[in-house]
């Protein structure tokens, strides 16, 4: 019995880190680790999944149908050739939480989400109550169908692997089509992908303005960084809501987190708690980020950023 | 159109959880409780539909212990229409509460099951699609845009690096994102009125559903995010712990 994965990817043809992650999690379980390549035009792709380090098998799966991953033929997808895997693993992020409790649903399992350590073949650890607590839970089901968490698993690297590429033939296609795509609407940033970036800079409510934002970017700027919010932050519309941080937005943990104007409700530190090293920029010293920060500066961020991004300049 | 909206008591999102002593689960007696905050936006957003009348019926249902009533009443303060009560003292997960709904959504035939994407508890973000996997209907997720027509559902969908609009052919599963609306505070007068909107209860035992545990919980633990944080005073300082002693920059 092996492993299947599935993989994630960008517009543009790129694996996104988060599948490289789900893949090192797959290793652990000391089995055959295949992957899972679904939609049009993979020919790319194909090319760059068979060289993915720790995969044996490459399985693809290419039709017009699959474009954009909707759950419900992608499930029936991968139900198919369940029957020879006892592990399913997907990423914990949109499309993996999308489509793989619905396989759940076809298969009779419960499935596990957002699984950040695996122990043995039926027993993991994941975060329950907006991180704040772990759950080792075992599972009773014959196959085991798990998300996983991209930040706790070191990415495997993108090349090194030689695996072998099989087409799957049978698609079981229905006719009936659930779900009609209509459009996407990316956001466009040429900063590093939040997920995986080495240094991420987050505003909060008391950035007062979408405007104020630009005050976060020279710092990025500056480190190369990505940009973070918090919900309060996304709500009163300052930045989209993908560039949130927590218990219902992105899970990131770079080497050094920068809050600004961020209190530190226990759904933000859900989503970055993991980072390296934390400071926090807020006037209010009573902020409960401060209890979880590194280093923290009290004071106007209005002129302490400034002051950052000159002092960063300088280096 | 008919909306079912099934809603979760849980404890408060507000509440730092404790774990209890022997590691074994989280604390929840004499804790405080509340509608799971992703229900609390389904309800919100069943009710407006039926506002602009484009809903005739909104049914919430909820599953637990006697005092999921509670979040019955506060579901049918802000507009719902009635409750269905579904009585089990164990915790049960998403499989079986995807299964026990089923059973419901057979029963009641609604166009839409409207619902939370993940339980603020658990936060597993499982039972809406499992439920759609088992009726065989579409599923829309992570939703913060419905537009209704006849037969169909326009969603927009959050997604990692933007969004995406999808139509859905009704029947559906549509779970929704914190985004979708601001929940509105239940009045005085509207508190008193739910009080006589009619709640029918059924013990799980009486269904016949298969509820056994799949995924069983052997321990809890506390995860700290606590740090030995210090306060600089100035950027400069700032600049030389970051380079000199976390050298991250």
């Amino acid at each position: 019995m092996a492993v299947l994965v599935l993989l994630s990817y960008e517009k543009g043809d790129k694996i996104r880190p988060i599948s490289r992650s789900a893949i090192a999690a797959a290793t652990q379980l000391d089995t055959e680790v295949h992957a899972l390549l679904v939609g049009e035009n993979l020919e790319i792709l194909s090319q760059k999944a068979s060289q993915l380090n720790g995969v044996q098998k490459l399985l693809v799966a290419e039709h017009s149908a699959y474009a954009h991953m909707p759950a419900e033929p992608v499930a029936n997808l991968i139900a198919s050739i369940a029957e020879s895997y006892e592990f399913i693993i997907a990423p914990a992020n949109a499309e993996g939480k999308d489509i793989l409790p619905r396989l759940a649903g076809l298969l009779d399992v419960q499935p596990i989400s957002d699984v950040v350590e695996i122990i043995d073949t039926s027993t993991f650890v994941r975060p329950i109550y907006a991180g704040s607590i772990l759950a080792t839970v075992a599972s009773k089901d014959a196959k085991k169908l798990l998300s996983v968490r991209g930040t706790t698993f070191e990415a495997v690297a993108e090349t090194g692997g030689s695996a072998v590429v099989e087409k799957i033939e049978n698609l079981p296609l229905s006719e009936k089509q659930l779900s009609i795509f209509k459009e996407l609407k990316l956001s466009q940033s040429d900063r590093p992908e939040l997920e995986g970036a080495r240094v991420v800079v987050s505003g909060g409510r008391g950035m007062q303005s979408a405007e104020n934002f630009v005050l976060l970017e020279k710092i990025a700027d500056q480190l190369e960084g990505a940009i973070g919010a918090s919900r309060a932050a996304v709500d009163a519309g300052f930045v989209s809501n993908d560039f949130q941080v927590g218990q219902t937005g992105k899970i990131v943990a770079p080497e050094l987190y920068i809050a600004v104007a961020i209190s530190g409700a226990i759904q933000h530190l859900a989503g970055m708690k993991d980072s390296k090293i934390v400071v926090s920029i807020n006037k209010d010293p009573e902020a409960p980020m401060f209890k979880v920060s590194d280093y923290g500066i009290v004071g106007d961020l209005f002129e302490i950023l400034p002051q950052l991004e000159a002092a960063l300049k300088a280096r | 159109m008919k909306i079912l909206v099934p809603v979760k008591r849980v404890v408060d999102s507000n509440i730092k959880p404790l774990v209890k002593s022997d590691n074994s689960g989280v604390e929840v007696g004499g804790v405080k409780m509340s509608m799971n905050p992703f229900d609390e936006t389904a309800v919100e957003e069943a009710v407006r539909l039926k506002e602009q009348k484009i809903v005739s019926e909104v049914v919430v249902i909820s599953i637990g212990e006697a005092k999921s009533q509670d979040t019955l009443r506060t579901a049918m303060a802000m507009g719902a229409d009635r409750g269905v009560l579904v009585t089990s003292e164990d915790a049960l997960e998403s499989l079986s509460v995807a299964k026990i709904l089923q059973h419901f959504v057979t029963k009641e035939q609604p166009d839409i099951v409207l619902m939370g994407k993940q339980a603020s508890d658990d936060d597993m973000n499982a039972t809406g699609q499992i439920l759609a996997a088992k009726l065989g209907w579409a599923q829309g997720t992570f939703v913060s845009k419905l537009e209704l027509s006849e037969g169909k559902a326009q969603i927009t969908r959050e997604i990692d690096d933007g969004q995406e609009i999808l139509e859905l052919v009704l029947p559906a599963v549509i779970t929704t994102d914190l985004r979708l609306n601001e929940p509105r505070f239940a009045s005085l007068p509207n508190i008193m009125k739910a009080k006589k909107k009619p709640i029918e209860t059924v013990a799980l035992a009486d269904l016949g559903i298969d509820t056994a545990v799949r995924l069983e919980v052997k321990s809890v633990a506390e995860s700290s995010s606590v740090r030995e944080g210090v306060i600089v005073s100035s950027v400069e300082e700032l600049m030389d712990k970051l380079q000199n002693e976390a050298k991250v920059i």
